[in-house]
C-alpha cells in the first residue's frame, strides 16, 4: 500500500515536471549544499561498510540511501 | 575445510549474518559505493580501506578497494573488491562446545553510469563468495534531476541469485531468489537544508534459515533440560524500509545531520532506528564527525528463546537477529586533507579514522554459558563491539 502511495507520488512528480517549476533555491544560493560536508556519503566506502555492519546483525534492511543529489550545484 | 560435527555447531554463529549480507552485497553498488548525484557524474577517486570489527567473540578484518573512473564526459565504471576474513567464538559457538573458526567472504563488484540530459542510468553486478554461500546480484538504477535541479529522484531495482550449500553435507544445494525495488528522493529544502527520502522493498524466496542452526527446545530427558533441534524459516520473506535523512548547514560552516528509518516484514519483525550526527571541519585540513544511532526491533513470529518442545510449530527461529533487542553505538571520525592542492595526478587526498563502539542489548536471547539456571531463566545476553576502519581517499 506504502509502496503504491509513493509510486503515484512519483508519477504525479513527473508528470508535472512537464509544467515550469520556479525553484525557490537559486543556483547562486547553493553554495553551502555544494559544500562536501553536506553529502549524505561523502565516503562511500565507509558508508557502505558500516551498512554492511549493521544489516549483519540487525533485522531491518533496506532504504540505507546515498543517492546522493538534488542540491543542482554543478 | 572442517570437519565432522563441530562444523555445524561452528557456523551457527556465522550464520546469523550471512543472509543479510547477500542484501548488503546487491545493494551497495547502486545505493551506497557510488552515490548517484544526478546531471553529474561523481568525481573520479580510489579509496583503499582496512576495516576491523571485534565484538561478542568475533573477529573480522580485511580490506576494501573501491575505485570509480569516468571514461569520457558521459561514461563512468566502478569497482569494489571487499574481503571478510572472520575469526568466530560467538555465543553460538560457545555454547555449542565447539571451538573458534575462520573463514573468508570475498565480494567483487562492477559497476557502469551513463550521463544523459539531467539523468543517470546506472548498472551493476556483484558476486560473493564464500565455502558455503554463493550470491550474484544484477542491478538497473536511473536518476533524475527536475524542478530546476531542486529534486532529484532515484529508483532502482535489484535481483539476486543465491546459493546455499552445507559443509557437512557435499550433496546439500539450495536456492534463494531475491528483488529489491527501491525509491529515493533527495529535495533542496532551503539553501542550507537537504533532505533525502527512501523506500525499498525487498522481496525473497527459498530456502531462508541457515542449514547450520538450531532451536532450542524444552527436554525433561536431557541431563540440561533442553535439547536442539534444527530452526525451520518460511521460505517466502517480503520487507519494507522507509528512511528519511536531513543534513543542515550550520552558520559557522559545520553540519549536522538526522535520520531516521521505520522497517516492518512478513515475519513480523517491526524496527526502528535514530541516528544523529556532526561534521566539524577545522582550518587546518582536518575534518572531525561524531554520530550517535539507535536501533530497537521486535522479534520474529516464529522466534523463541525456548520452545516448549520439540515441533512445537511449523516454523521455529532461535537466531539472536530476529529476537528482541536494541542497540547503541557512539562514533567518531577524524580526516586529515593529505593534499589539498594536487600533487603530480592526484588532484587531492585524505587520510581517515573512524571508529565507532556499539552495545547489543537482547530482550529474549538468553546466555546459555549459564548452566546453573533453570532453562528459561538464564541471564540476558548483551554485548559491545568496536569498529574501526582506516582508509586513505584519492581524487584524480
Amino acid at each position: 500500500m506504502l509502496a503504491k502511495f509513493l509510486l503515484a507520488v512519483v508519477v504525479a512528480m513527473l508528470a508535472s515536471a512537464c509544467s515550469s517549476v520556479e525553484p525557490w533555491v537559486r543556483p547562486y544560493e547553493r553554495a553551502h549544499l555544494a559544500d562536501p560536508i553536506m553529502s549524505f556519503t561523502r565516503d562511500p566506502v565507509a558508508s557502505a561498510y558500516m551498512t554492511h555492519v549493521y544489516q549483519a546483525r540487525e533485522g531491518a534492511r533496506g532504504a540505507e540511501g546515498g543517492h546522493g543529489g538534488g542540491c543542482g550545484c554543478n | 575445510m572442517r570437519a565432522g560435527p563441530k562444523v555445524a555447531t561452528e557456523v551457527v554463529v556465522a550464520a546469523t549474518s550471512r543472509m543479510w549480507m547477500r542484501a548488503y552485497c546487491g545493494i551497495c553498488l547502486l545505493c551506497g559505493c557510488f552515490p548517484v548525484l544526478a546531471g553529474v557524474l561523481p568525481e573520479d577517486r580510489a579509496d583503499v580501506m582496512y576495516h576491523a570489527y571485534d565484538g561478542g567473540g568475533v573477529e573480522i578484518s580485511g580490506p576494501s578497494l573501491l575505485v570509480l573512473k569516468k571514461i569520457g564526459q558521459d561514461v563512468a565504471v566502478t569497482g569494489n573488491y571487499y574481503v571478510d576474513s572472520v575469526s568466530s567464538a560467538s555465543i553460538d559457538v560457545v555454547t555449542s562446545g565447539a571451538s573458534k573458526y575462520s573463514e573468508d567472504r570475498t565480494e567483487v563488484s562492477a559497476g557502469i553510469e551513463y550521463l544523459h540530459g539531467n539523468s543517470i542510468m546506472s548498472m551493476s553486478y556483484t558476486n560473493s563468495d564464500e565455502n558455503d554461500y554463493q550470491a550474484n546480484t544484477a542491478g538497473f538504477g536511473i536518476s533524475m534531476d527536475m524542478f530546476g535541479n531542486m529534486t532529484t529522484v532515484s529508483l532502482g531495482y535489484l535481483r539476486s541469485w543465491d546459493t546455499v550449500e552445507n559443509n557437512t553435507d557435499p550433496t546439500f544445494s539450495e536456492d534463494v531468489d531475491r528483488q529489491n525495488y527501491q525509491l529515493g528522493l533527495t529535495q533542496v529544502i532551503t539553501p542550507d537544508m537537504l533532505m533525502e527520502v527512501n523506500f525499498e522493498t525487498i522481496t525473497d524466496e527459498g530456502y531462508l534459515n541457515n542449514p547450520y542452526r538450531s532451536v532450542r527446545y524444552l527436554d525433561s530427558a536431557s541431563a540440561d533440560g533442553y535439547s536442539f533441534e534444527p530452526e525451520v524459516y518460511p521460505r517466502t520473506r517480503t520487507s519494507n524500509a522507509l528512511a528519511l535523512r536531513s543534513r543542515y548547514y550550520l552558520p559557522y560552516r559545520a553540519a549536522i545531520s538526522g535520520e531516521y528509518r521505520f522497517f516492518d516484514d512478513s515475519w513480523g519483525v517491526r524496527a526502528h532506528n535514530f541516528e544523529f550526527g556532526y561534521t566539524h571541519p577545522l582550518e587546518s585540513g582536518w575534518i572531525l564527525e561524531a554520530n550517535y544511532r539507535y536501533y530497537t526491533q521486535t522479534s520474529a513470529d516464529f522466534y523463541s528463546d525456548l520452545f516448549p518442545r520439540a515441533n512445537a510449530q511449523n516454523f521455529m527461529s532461535r537466531d539472536k537477529e530476529l529476537s528482541d533487542f536494541s542497540s547503541h553505538s557512539v562514533g567518531f571520525t577524524l580526516a586529515y586533507d593529505l593534499i589539498a592542492n594536487g600533487w603530480h595526478f592526484i588532484d587531492r587526498a585524505s587520510i581517515n579514522l573512524a571508529y565507532e563502539h556499539i552495545w547489543y542489548d537482547y530482550d529474549n536471547f538468553r546466555d546459555l554459558r549459564d548452566t546453573a539456571s533453570v532453562p528459561g531463566t538464564e541471564p540476558l545476553y548483551s554485548f559491545n563491539a568496536d569498529v574501526a576502519q582506516l582508509y586513505l581517499s584519492l581524487w584524480f
